[in-house]
């Protein structure tokens, strides 16, 4: 691990200090370079890794490159095979076809316990009878370093994470977050290429959570170690990562940046499982999409259409000019529509309006009025955002078997 | 919460059940081991010590004792050597065939213990299975006689009983390892025999001491394998407490042997509890 004292305060500030640690970023012991972007060789190359349980098929045909110093996030529901897809690359699962591949290694059919991959469980999975040193020391005791290294090592690596305190404790002797931490540092200190980490944070309460993402993020900058991490969170996810890769039902369903995957979703799918968007059903006619009453400019071919449109992309047209057909293939497209609930978010409420034309959708405004649901109100949104997406219908094939199960 | 007749009633069938065929029992035991047998063979209520001087100044009861817990020592070694490797196979490797082999340890302890006594002296008799079979392939000329009516076919015998009980704890702790650990142990670089030692046996060691215990106690304790197949060489200690109860109708001192025993198993049973203890983590 890295022994810039400036990281490591960092972690202790938190947030703002995040970023200041990506803009001092240091080198390593090793000399790689800590990059947070991804860069051209990749470390890790996925190819067209699939898994079958008999005749349950949990992953079909997954093909991913993951560049050093990134972190990227395996998001995806329960059943996803998220969790199948990072036991594959820990070693602890066998994939059914595909080949992994590391720094031009082959991954993939070594056991685990020849793989410079480590992970952190989401059970944390702490060794009982062993003291928090002796867990943190386990990997460097087999690995047979000097005793005086292991020493050094671990308490660098303690100090890391703020648990040197800890260090004689027994694992059922400190608290879950603790545990975590102690997962996180038995895991890092046998500088991996790789850290795998399984739900590290699902297991801790919402506050204790959200600081651990910080942390979590800062260390990753600070270490310059590649992370995949995997997750059902997708708040979660998107604080974190460099890259998401949506999992749905075996399948990607996106790879790209949080803010890409959030702004330019790629289909109905990822648009919905990354925050709320309305989804529109239009019909497409010579460069014009029209959905109920609504119809906007489009450059794709005739026919029928999905378009995302994020709620925070629909605004209240504060004053009311009359709705003229002339409107129809403008930029900005205003329609008319009765309130019908309005729920409260702390920043922001989600109102569900009902447009004349019956269409029913969700919009995001700053918490301030409460709406009156007699008068109908004037909405309007930009064409740009209307967001063509692939349509993947919500329901999956077959049933989710819970990959925690297996 | 309950009512206190409720919890009265719910508990007094156990305590009576303890009382009446346990405390009673240990109770009387305790008296008669003070008490002694006149000439014409009643007992006499005067107390004394005098059974206990004889237990210790007659070599025949505490040299019986010390070959008792060898043979005890011997049963426990061997049902752990084979106990041990049977669960942790059938913990880790088995499979889905995991319960179906559990079935087949356990079936031997449906079978009545005499009928499994009474096969191994077939086995081992100097007409028997064995002796005939190294006859015919020509490795012995005449009938092996240690085979029978030793301390080798009590040892033999009683490791063949108790294997099962040794099995099931040590087999128990196994389950209740959660398998993220032995994964934790791979990840972190362990082969897997590194990880066994590691890892894996340490804690197991509850399940061990338990299960030895089981052994150690239930062997020390045996009388039927001694008669049967044990010889005048392979009398135990409750062989002697049976003859003294029975045919020599010395009460007292067969009670006093008893108490001993007790009192002995009764501290095993305490460290190997507080080792036990010290052992586990989860």
């Amino acid at each position: 691990m890295g022994q810039s004292g400036v990281a490591a305060a960092a972690l202790a500030r938190g947030m703002q200090a995040a970023h200041k640690t990506t803009a001092m970023a240091t080198t390593m012991e090793s000399g790689v370079p800590n990059t947070t972007k991804p860069s051209a060789a990749p470390l890790l190359s996925i190819r067209s890794v699939a898994k079958h349980f008999g005749k349950n098929v949990v992953l079909r045909d997954i093909s991913l490159e993951i560049a050093e110093g990134e972190f990227l996030t395996i998001l995806g529901e329960s059943g996803s095979g998220k969790t199948t897809l990072l036991r594959i690359l820990a070693g602890f699962e066998q994939s059914t076809s595909g080949e992994v591949w590391m720094q031009g290694e082959r991954l993939d059919t070594r056991p685990p316990y020849r793989r410079r991959v480590n992970t952190v469980f989401q059970h944390y999975a702490l060794f009982p009878h062993m003291t928090v040193e002796q867990n943190v020391g386990y990997g460097l005791a087999i690995a047979k370093r000097p005793a005086a290294e292991i020493e050094s090592r671990v308490s660098e690596a303690l100090a890391k994470v703020k648990m040197s305190a800890y260090a004689k404790s027994k694992p059922s002797k400190i608290s879950g977050g603790q545990q975590q931490r102690i997962a996180l540092a038995r895991a890092l200190v046998n500088r991996p290429r790789l850290l795998l980490l399984d739900e590290p944070l699902s297991a801790l309460d919402a506050n204790l959570r959200r600081q651990m993402q910080v942390e979590l993020k800062a260390l990753q900058r600070e270490v310059g170690i590649t992370f995949i991490f995997v997750t059902h969170d997708q708040e979660e996810a998107m604080v974190m990562s460099d890259r998401i890769a949506l999992l749905r039902s075996g399948e990607l369903e996106q790879v790209a940046t949080p803010r890409e995957i959030y702004t330019r979703p790629a289909t109905s799918y990822a648009a919905q499982f990354i925050g709320h968007t309305n989804l529109l059903q239009a019909d497409v006619r010579q460069g014009t999409a029209m959905c109920d009453r609504l119809a906007w400019p489009t450059s794709l071919p005739d026919g029928s259409a999905l378009f995302s449109l994020r709620p925070e992309c629909i605004r209240i047209a504060r004053i009311a000019p009359p709705v003229i057909d002339s409107a129809r293939t403008s930029s900005h497209i205003r329609f008319r529509a009765k309130l019908r609930d309005q729920a409260f978010h702390g920043a922001s409420d989600l109102l569900r309006v009902e447009s004349d034309g019956g269409l029913v959708l969700t919009i995001r405004t700053a918490s301030r009025d409460l709406y009156s649901s007699e008068a109908p109100l004037e909405f309007e949104f930009s064409a740009v955002d209307a967001i063509p997406v692939r349509a993947t219908s919500l329901t999956s094939g077959s049933p989710p078997k819970s990959e925690d199960a297996v | 919460m309950f009512s206190r007749a409720y919890r009265t009633a719910v508990a007094a069938p156990p305590l009576a059940w303890v009382a009446i065929f346990l405390l009673i029992p240990y109770l009387l035991m305790f008296c008669y081991s003070f008490w002694s047998v006149s000439q014409s063979g009643t007992i006499v209520h005067s107390w004394n010590l005098d059974n206990y001087h004889e237990l210790l100044t007659k070599p025949v009861y505490w040299q019986t004792l010390l070959r008792s817990m060898w043979i005890a020592v011997r049963v426990t070694f061997f049902s752990t050597l084979l106990g041990y490797p049977l669960a942790y196979f059938l913990s880790f490797h088995a499979g889905n065939r995991k319960d179906l082999y559990y079935q087949l340890v356990i079936i031997p302890l449906w079978v009545s213990y005499l009928v499994r006594a009474y096969a191994w002296k077939t086995i081992l008799g100097t007409d028997g299975v064995l002796n005939t079979l190294l006859q015919y392939v020509h490795l012995t000329s005449h009938p092996l006689d240690f085979l029978l009516y030793s301390p080798f076919a009590v040892v033999l015998t009683l490791t063949h009983i108790y294997t099962p009980f040794t099995f099931l704890p040590i087999y128990a702790s196994l389950e209740h390892i959660p398998r993220n650990l032995v994964e934790a142990s791979h990840d972190l670089g362990a082969t897997p025999a590194q990880t066994f030692w590691r890892v894996i046996f340490p804690l197991s060691i509850p399940g061990v001491l338990a299960g030895a215990t089981f052994a150690f106690v239930l062997s020390l304790g045996d009388f039927l394998a001694p008669l049967l197949l044990g010889g005048p060489s392979g009398i135990m200690i409750s062989n002697i407490v049976v003859s003294l109860f029975g045919a020599a109708y010395n009460w007292p001192l067969g009670a006093a042997i008893s108490l001993c025993m007790l009192a002995l198993v009764l501290a095993l049973i305490f460290f190997s509890d507080r080792l036990e203890k010290k052992w586990s983590f989860q």
